[in-house]
């Protein structure tokens, strides 16, 4: 057993955090939030610059790295400063899934930062139900036309394309019968009606309304969409719990300094011994995080079942320290975390909402149960 | 023990129920609904004119001052009555913190002034309490008046003021003796908040809302006759106040009317399939905060009942005050986990203005208020305060 990082993945984590410090200040990231764009590009040039962008990508695909390790250093660092810019949507639930087609062209203008792409999975009406899909997609002659309306698509405005999912046959929720489709955001047909998310970047409802498109923009064969969505998605949560586990840290960070520096009765909040065990217990979830990013990591290449078990166990177990860490660090800083100017109520923003992604505590409890059955 | 309300209570509430039917305006009704409870002030002072038009502003207060005198049952009904009916809150700043203070230690003069005017609502009250360094600890408090013949000169910082942008008067805690020991050298000050030398600065809470400022105040000029009580005496006024800032502070009404907010959202999702209300973990946690909700509610009419009978709340406040919140917020955290993805948009009035909302109708504040009800713990005197206060009683048997 070893639990240190690689050398490699060691400087990737320095080189990313140093950067971020330096450059995602408060400030910086503050003014981001305010933009129309709701993300920097010059941040995001500078990330594929420094290979982050391709640190997410096997040597095959054309990066170097790409592992469930190499997606929880990336995705730790992106929480703990609070980033908002979509490496989740255009490298992970896009980059990797076009890569598990054969799409190079694409995946390498992603990997160099000059592509974004966006998942258009989710519906009005399906929740968390992953594979509950109504968009319809119909054959028609050589072309395939695609009809529905797809909700909380993340990075949609900036997405030179969307993966669009698509019901080709077969029931409601069935995983069967899914198609993926490559759709230019500029087919005619497709509507986004854009808006900004709480905690920071943004998002479109997008409608489809009979978009045309060759058949050779199908991503994978007719109706076999949901194992390619299903492997995608493993990377996706991996990358969220580890995200998650990176903002925490920051949470508490902030916490313990504010406990020292704060004085209220001649004397530093932090001295209160009510206070002090309450740092400690976070502390001691916080390290149960850690480990759940490092078990749901460890196990990404394994068979579908144990992979996703451990996943599920993992992001059940983020969910419930995520918002501890959000509400106690908030409730033990008082009125400053509650403006909207402090670093924290960014990151506890991040860490709550991050349990609105793929499923939340509970959903990924009920999978766990579902998966530990024998 | 008999657990029924009596007759003539019950025919109270029949009649708080008729008048929010018909009296409260049915679009301000489904703004609250929506939990848009960042009304305009044109809707609050709507509300509060149709209220003292019926004799109902001022529910506490003594027939002879104007107000309806109802005692903390009647209270607690029109409470449960008018969140069940989705009416606005009504403002505390002048009617139940302010103007029973005036009534016990305010002069004759300052009386016949001040409190007509808060019914007419000619005066908006803010509350200056609270500084940088003084939030928890408030007998730290800085900001000064020095008294230059027959005024004050006021110098310092008050932060967290609710609804300051809209008042225009300030009800303030200044330091008056610098050398006396920290609770004996304050005074309890009334500012006319045109007064030049006043600077109101917003803060804008995490949920991007303007509710709470700093207000700062430069060689602020204040007549000694807006002094209420004695010089050096306000840290009693302030917690004779506080007390009353307690009323209604378990948040019964608020938390039923919330709860069924979120068992209409629960039956409308869906979840594999199922209404999300069927959804055993959900349903769990549903049960739990109900279940915590019952219990409250109880507590709360056992303290309402002894208070209504003329003993005093003590530390039953604190308690009320710790559980109610924490069941508030819990409420808060079901109704924004019941919408799932449409959690994560934030739309801004820009963004749906006489659009169509994101997602279903009831979705867009939920997440956002779920965050911005995190105060609920930290404001009036946070939690870990309130434990204090518990724990001091208890340990000290009362002499603390």
């Amino acid at each position: 057993m070893n639990f240190d990082l690689t050398e490699e993945r060691q400087m990737l984590q320095d080189t990313l955090r140093r950067f971020l410090r330096d450059r995602y200040t408060t400030e910086a990231r503050n003014r981001i939030l305010d933009s129309d764009e709701g993300f920097s590009p010059e941040i995001w040039a500078q990330l594929a610059e420094l290979g982050v962008l391709g640190a997410l990508f096997t040597e095959d695909q054309g990066g170097f790295g790409g592992a469930g390790f190499d997606i929880a250093v990336v995705f730790e660092e992106l929480g703990r400063a609070g980033v908002v810019e979509p490496v989740l949507d255009t490298a992970i639930l896009g980059g990797r899934l076009l890569a598990a087609c054969g799409h190079e062209g694409m995946v390498e203008d992603v990997i160099g930062g000059a592509a974004h792409l966006a998942l258009a999975h989710g519906e009005p009406v399906s929740r968390y139900d992953l594979t509950h899909v109504e968009t319809r997609l119909a054959a028609d002659g050589g072309d395939i036309v695609i009809s529905g309306r797809k909700a909380v698509v993340v990075n949609a405005e900036a997405a030179g394309h969307l993966i669009v999912s698509a019901r080709e046959s077969g029931g409601v929720a069935d995983p069967d019968g899914i198609s993926l489709v490559l759709v230019p955001t500029d087919a005619p047909g497709l509507a986004l009606r854009g808006y900004p998310m709480l905690s920071g970047g943004r998002a479109a409802e997008v409608t489809l309304d009979d978009v045309r498109l060759p058949a050779s923009a199908r991503l994978g064969d007719a109706g076999q969409g949901w194992g390619l969505l299903s492997d995608v998605l493993a990377l996706a949560h991996v990358a969220l719990a580890a995200e998650a586990l990176g903002a925490m840290q920051s949470a508490v960070k902030l916490t313990i300094d504010y406990l020292g520096t704060r004085q209220q009765f001649g004397r530093p909040i932090g001295t209160f011994q009510a206070l002090q065990h309450r740092v400690a217990d976070m502390l001691i979830e916080l390290e149960q995080a850690r480990s759940a990013v490092i078990f749901a990591a460890g196990h990404l290449a394994d068979d579908a079942r144990s992979r996703d078990r451990h996943i599920a166990a993992a992001r059940h177990l983020i969910g419930r320290v995520g918002r501890l860490v959000a509400e106690e660090s908030i409730q033990m800083h008082g009125g400053i975390a509650m403006t909207q100017e402090y670093e924290l109520a960014h990151i506890a923003k991040r860490i709550v909402m991050t349990d609105h992604r793929f499923g939340d505590t509970d959903y990924h409890l009920e999978r766990f149960i579902d998966l530990s059955a024998a | 023990m008999d657990l029924s309300y009596s007759p003539e209570e019950q025919a109270f509430r029949a009649e708080v129920r008729e008048f929010l039917e018909t009296s409260l305006p049915k679009d301000m009704a489904a703004k609250v609904a929506r939990g848009h409870d960042h009304l305009s002030k044109a809707d609050m002072e709507q509300w509060h004119a149709i209220l003292n038009a019926r004799g109902w502003l001022a529910q506490n207060w003594p027939k002879a001052f104007g107000g309806a005198e109802w005692n903390a049952v009647q209270r607690h009904i029109f409470e449960e009555e008018a969140a069940r009916a989705n009416a606005p809150r009504i403002v505390p700043f002048g009617l139940s913190m302010l103007a029973p203070v005036l009534m016990k230690f305010g002069s004759k003069a300052q009386q016949d002034h001040y409190l007509p005017r808060i019914l007419s609502g000619e005066h908006w009250w803010c509350q200056g309490y609270s500084e940088p360094g003084a939030g928890s600890d408030l007998a730290s408090l800085k900001t000064k008046a020095e008294r230059h013949g027959d005024h004050y000169i006021v110098n310092g910082q008050k932060t967290w003021t609710t609804l300051g942008q809209y008042a225009n008067w300030i009800f303030c805690l200044v330091r008056t003796d610098p050398a006396a020991k920290q609770q004996e050298g304050i005074s309890f000050l009334l500012i006319d908040m045109n007064t030049p030398g006043i600077e109101v600065r917003p803060i804008i809470l995490l949920d991007g809302t303007h509710e709470v400022n700093e207000v700062w105040f430069t060689d602020v000029k204040v007549p000694v006759a807006n002094l209420v009580g004695e010089e050096n005496k306000g840290w009693t006024y302030a917690k004779y106040l506080l007390t009353h800032e307690r009323t209604n502070i378990a948040g019964v009404g608020f938390s039923q009317a919330g709860l069924e907010q979120v068992k209409r959202i629960a039956r409308a999702e869906r979840a594999n399939g199922r209404p999300l209300i069927e959804n055993p973990h959900f349903a769990a946690r549903l049960a739990r905060v109900e279940i915590d909700l019952m219990a409250l509610a109880t507590s709360n009419l056992r303290i309402v009942s002894k208070a209504a009978a003329g003993g005093a709340p003590g530390i039953e406040a604190s308690m009320l005050k710790v559980k109610g919140t924490v069941i508030r917020q819990e409420i808060n955290d079901l109704a924004r986990r019941a919408v799932g993805p449409y959690a994560m948009p934030f739309p801004s009035e820009s963004v749906e203005g006489d659009n169509d909302p994101v997602g279903p109708d009831y979705a867009g504040p939920l997440a956002a208020q779920y965050f911005n009800y995190r105060k609920l713990s930290i404001f009036g005197g946070s939690n870990e305060v309130q434990r204090n206060i518990i724990a001091k009683t208890l340990m000290t048997g009362g002499r603390g």
